[in-house]
């Protein structure tokens, strides 16, 4: 038994790089300070494991040699007039920087997640720039956290206990004494409130009385939480502040809070469905603030408006720096989402959604982004590395992404796999190989190699340098012959 | 609506093929009080339609409540199965707010993984993993 430690999580957008693992005869058994995501991962990522690379023969999917699925896809590759090359995200910026070469070479497009996550925030940065800052500091420093459109609880669990409300900051103290004291609080009440619906002059219950003056919450010291969501998630139940926002209505929200901090009046009783005293209490929390911090996920880039909502956000923030302090954040998912775009970035000049098809790179979402292309049936194959699309795409864009002949490369036997033409079996990037990865702040931490990858189990970086050989010495012999 | 869960991290750690990834993404979280007026029954099938397609899921009473008229199906193939493909021009289909109609299906039953992405996609796949 030994063990490992400190080791990088790869799993969400956190990087939590302070993981202890026990490993027993190659396995891992033991996995201290993750979260059950994180334990998932490191307890079962062996099970439903894929050993040999399949090529589909048939209609079936049958056991192949390396060599026989490296040539499959070389030739798919080649034969291929616009092939798209998606995924990237949970893998290291070592084996993006080779899936990029091969983009080049075989003038396909090369597309991140990004493009169905944090895409129209790459867009709306784009547009007006961003006010932003390391997680360090918020850490240290925030005293107002806002989670806008995302719900950490399930999506990035330690985010809340590392960076925000329970991390104890060297100028901000952890809230979580009182959030105990709170939920006890909250579990006497309901207990209580139970008890007494038994009394029959109870059960019609008149309507609870309107709040008059300040929510008391709000006003409290030490660092605040306010969360904006369509519904109440589970972080939702941690904030001091919960502000219920209709569906596709965060545009006209941002708007309301710019005018507030603007002293400006606004002429209605309500503003996306809250009532706009609320807003004004919260938008003097705002402006009241030492260090504020806006962290935004899906809820604005999937709903209506998309880059435009963030870029209501970052004005939002923009507009708060005349004031105090503020910054944002986007709370990216996968755990190298944040390197694929920036390995993207320093290769080509452009984050994601680039098109090598006219011999340089070419960037115009909404034209060269992956669902758009597969919508428009413009593709002719694909390679998928790191992700599911199957899972994951609207079921349009699947139809024509299995249509085509697609190859995966992947350590899960995934939904995308198990429609694949050739898939490669992978080791798995912060257990079996090590690498680079970068944090939803654009910190790059080191990923550990835990334990080895069972026998002829390669890595993503590898399996592409060897795709990329082998199309290169296809393309070699094909030109003889033809001469 | 869609989203991410705790539940669904967890389920796709242990396999997408797994029963816990099926039981955890082939749901749809509904208001209480919507339950009550459509009379479904929590964990019973129920079909979701939106104009891009249909699919069968459970209903699961939501405990984040209250939301009335607003569902949530975790992410995944049985969420895609409805979602809009639109893009907007940036690249990023509308995978949230996605105006959708729900009624009991106590008849038909939930699609594994496979059934779904067969009878989506006619490709056979493994049955073994």
């Amino acid at each position: 038994m030994r063990t490992c430690k400190p080791v990088t999580c790869p799993v969400c957008g956190c990087l939590c790089d302070d993981i202890d693992l026990q490993v027993d005869r190659g396995k891992i058994v033991k996995v201290k300070n993750g979260c059950s995501m994180c334990e998932a991962k490191f307890l079962s990522y062996s099970g439903h494991r894929l050993l040999k690379p399949l090529i589909r023969k048939d209609g079936k999917l049958v056991e192949a040699t390396m060599e026989e699925a490296l040539r499959k896809t070389a030739e798919i590759l080649i034969d291929a007039t616009y092939p798209v090359l998606y995924g990237w995200s949970s893998t290291s910026c070592e084996a993006i920087r080779e899936g990029i070469e091969l983009a080049e070479e075989v003038g396909g497009v090369i597309d991140n997640t990004s493009t169905i996550c944090h895409g129209p925030s790459v867009l709306g940065i784009q547009d007006v720039g961003i006010s932003t800052c390391t997680l360090g500091q918020v850490r240290h420093r925030a005293d107002l956290i806002v989670y806008w459109g995302s719900n950490p609880w399930s999506a990035h669990p330690r985010h809340v206990e590392r960076y925000t409300m329970f991390s104890e900051g060297r100028f901000e103290r952890s809230e979580w004494r009182d959030y105990i004291v709170k939920t006890k609080s909250s579990t006497t009440k309901k207990k209580v409130e139970s008890a007494l619906r038994i009394a029959p002059q109870q059960k019609t219950g008149a309507p609870a009385p309107a709040r008059t003056g300040p929510c008391p919450a709000i006003l409290k010291e030490g660092r605040r939480l306010i969360v904006v969501d369509v519904r109440k998630t589970r972080t939702a139940e941690l904030a001091d502040y919960f502000i219920q926002v209709e569906p596709n209505k965060d545009y006209e929200l941002f708007q309301a809070f710019r005018a507030l901090i603007r002293d400006e009046e606004i002429d209605v009783d309500r503003v996306a469905g809250v009532p706009v005293d609320d807003l004004e209490e919260v938008a003097d929390a705002m402006i009241s603030c030492n260090f504020g911090v806006v962290f935004f996920g899906l809820g604005l880039t999937m709903s209506s408006g998309k880059a435009r909502n963030v870029d209501a956000a970052i004005s939002l923030t923009r507009d708060l720096n005349r004031w105090t302090k503020f910054v944002i954040m986007p709370m990216r998912g996968h755990f190298n989402v944040t390197g694929a775009d920036t390995v993207f970035t320093w290769q080509t000049g452009y984050p994601y959604a680039v098109d090598f098809s006219q011999g340089f790179p070419r960037y115009n979402p909404g034209e060269t982004s992956i669902v758009d292309i597969l919508v428009r049936r413009e593709s002719d194959a694909a390679l998928v590395v790191a992700s599911d699309p199957v899972a994951n795409f609207p079921r349009r864009a699947v139809e024509h992404l299995v249509r085509t002949p697609l190859v995966v490369i992947d350590p899960h036997f995934n939904a995308t796999s198990q429609v694949a033409d050739v898939v490669f079996p992978s080791a798995f990037v912060g257990i079996e190989t090590s690498g680079t990865a970068y944090r939803m702040d654009h910190v790059p931490l080191p990923l550990k190699r835990v334990v080895k990858p069972p026998k002829g189990i390669l890595s993503d970086e590898q399996i592409l340098r060897k795709i990329l050989t082998e199309v290169r010495k296809l393309r070699k012999e094909r030109s003889r012959e033809a001469v | 609506m869609t989203g991410r869960t705790i539940k669904q991290g967890v389920g796709k750690e242990h396999g997408k093929g797994s029963q816990d990834y099926l039981e955890n993404v082939a749901v749809c979280y509904i208001d209480p009080e919507d339950l009550k007026q459509l009379k479904i029954k929590e964990k019973t099938p129920v079909q979701v339609s939106t104009p891009y397609g249909s699919v069968v899921v459970r209903a699961m009473k939501s405990r984040r409540g209250p939301h009335p008229r607003l569902i949530f199906i975790p992410y995944g193939p049985w969420a895609n199965a409805i979602t809009d493909p639109e893009t907007d021009s940036v690249g990023m289909p509308s995978l949230k707010g996605v105006p959708a109609e729900l009624e009991p299906a106590p008849d038909k039953s939930v699609m594994s993984l496979k059934e779904l992405l067969e009878k989506q996609f006619g490709k056979e796949t493994n049955a073994n993993l």
